[in-house]
């Protein structure tokens, strides 16, 4: 389901090119602060929390529970559920559920990263466990 | 420093267009303008503070010119862009513009076509890479939210639904309002599901138009023919993911821009006589609600049952002309006209059948952008000298 759709390849930038480059391996990518601590995504250089300019890259598990979603019914490219994951690791992001019955998606349930192919770099989804 | 009672809002003006296939933007913003110029009893050339948002042609210096404002006397512009809610922030900002002497008549306007063409597109973030893919559309983005907020609270469908409602109720009074059939719960719950838990009468309209206000000073605001109106308490404030850190889409950046603006008017929701509630979707007023203050967070279910909204029946009369949900929603965007109403309120000037008796306070509050994503908001209250 929704194989077909057609991603667009994300332009990238010199902030952002190591996400990309780790996507390429089938890695997703967190940021962390290793002045506060926290975890962030989507990638900065300067830690959105304490402002520190320590942040490093760490792979996450790419697990997480759905926080909420939403099916969107039409769409020029048909139905598509979009939604926010929370991490393991604790960061929530925005995403789209794929890969199964969009009807029976549920708040809490687990979910995990898959890679959509695009022009360029692969882009992340989340499917249930 | 405080801008209570500095600034006058002395002249209103809605387009009663919804659909101009006829007529450019920039034409659209000088009809406004004249009509709230003329509202004012003032003239063009008195203007001296111009602010517009995302909406205008070309942004502030093209709409300067093209509407020929007195340049030698124009001494104070602001295009703040906040999507919905910019004509609601200019309001607040024209109001500090006059208790600092950089301007003394200002001039908002809103206008556009969204009905007739496709709207430009908005700048990109730096979360375009992360979000762009996903498709977050305005009926998405507000259905997480009240997904999330069913299940944290167990709000329904059928209390999202009393908000139409109520809308309808009062829509049926403006003659220019696009949808003026008076709708019932089961008509809300009936209408196709849009994108979950969203029906299709939980979304506003689709309209061209506009608005138009003019602020000034109390001395001005004297002088002139109109009942006077005051900005006694305003607010802004914005909210987003930031960073994905203990996400909750239950509440708005209203619970910080609402406090700002009550605690300005020294004044609290209880003492609200009218409420213009940005309606983008039912769910945009239930939890805005909330967040000003008008229940506790999780009530804005029970609090909006049962026709507490409509004008002389609850005990919050809202969005009297009908609002987003039924009457238009300009440009997609629903401040300017919630604070046209609000001020139509206060003189006495809604429709006899929706006017609420003694309106001496009223809000008019709005968000921009995405509630599910990244938003600002904004708060005025109002008071009726």
């Amino acid at each position: 389901m929704g194989d077909a759709k057609k991603y667009p390849a994300p332009v990238t930038s010199a902030e952002t090119a190591p996400f990309w480059d780790a996507a390429k391996q089938g890695k997703f990518m967190i940021k962390r602060c290793t002045a506060c601590g926290e975890a962030h995504y989507f990638p900065r250089a300067i830690c959105p929390f304490c402002f520190s300019d320590k942040t490093v890259w760490e792979e996450s598990s790419g697990e997480g529970t759905i926080y909420t979603y939403s099916l969107m019914r039409k769409s020029p490219t048909g139905p598509y559920a979009i939604g926010y994951v929370t991490l393991k690791e604790g960061p929530s992001l925005q995403t789209n559920f794929v890969d199964c019955d969009l009807t029976t998606l549920k708040i809490g349930q687990r979910v995990k990263v898959v890679w959509k192919s695009t022009d360029g770099a692969p882009l992340p989804f989340f499917t249930p466990v | 420093m405080t801008i209570k009672g500095k600034a006058y809002i002395a002249g209103i003006y809605e387009h009663p267009t919804r659909h101009a296939p006829d007529k450019s933007t920039a034409q659209l913003h000088a009809e406004v303008a004249k009509g709230a110029i003329e509202d004012a009893g003032l003239s063009k050339d008195d203007v001296d503070g111009y602010f517009c948002a995302g909406d205008a042609p070309g942004g502030a210096w093209p709409m300067v010119d093209y509407l020929g404002l007195n340049t030698k006397k124009l001494s104070h512009v602001d295009s703040t862009e906040t999507g919905g809610c910019s004509y609601i922030i200019h309001l607040g900002h024209a109001a500090e513009a006059i208790a600092a002497g950089k301007c003394s008549i200002a001039l908002i306007t809103l206008a556009g076509k969204p009905r007739t063409g496709v709207m430009p597109p908005r700048a990109a973030g730096a979360e375009l890479d992360f979000e762009a893919a996903y498709g977050a559309t305005t009926h998405n983005a507000y259905g997480m939210c009240a997904m999330r907020h069913m299940h944290d609270y167990g709000t329904t469908s059928e209390q999202l639904a009393w908000i139409k409602v109520a809308a309808s109720h009062h829509a049926q009074y403006n003659p220019h309002a696009m949808l003026k059939d008076v709708v019932t719960v089961e008509d809300v719950l009936n209408s196709p599901m849009i994108s979950d838990p969203l029906h299709r009468m939980d979304c506003c309209v689709v309209s061209d138009g506009g608005g138009a206000l003019i602020v000034t000073t109390p001395e001005i605001a004297k002088s002139l023919k109109k009942p006077q109106v005051r900005l006694i308490g305003h607010g802004e404030a914005m909210k987003g993911p930031r960073g994905g850190k203990d996400l909750d889409l239950t509440y708005s950046a209203g619970v910080w821009s609402g406090p700002r603006a009550f605690e300005e008017a020294g004044i609290t929701p209880k003492d609200i006589k009218y409420a213009s509630i940005y309606d983008s979707f039912t769910i945009t007023v239930l939890m805005q609600l909330e967040d000003l203050g008008f229940c506790k967070k999780g009530e804005g279910g029970k609090f909006v049952a049962d026709g507490n909204l409509i004008s002389g029946v609850g005990k919050l009369p809202f969005n009297t002309d009908g609002g987003g949900l039924c009457s238009n929603h300009p440009v997609n965007r629903g401040g300017m006209t919630k604070i046209i109403e609000a001020v139509r309120q206060l003189r006495g000037e809604a429709h006899p059948k929706v006017q609420v008796r003694n309106c001496d306070l009223a809000i008019a509050h709005g968000t921009g952008g995405l509630l599910g994503v990244r938003h600002a908001a904004s708060t005025a209250i109002l008071e009726r000298v």
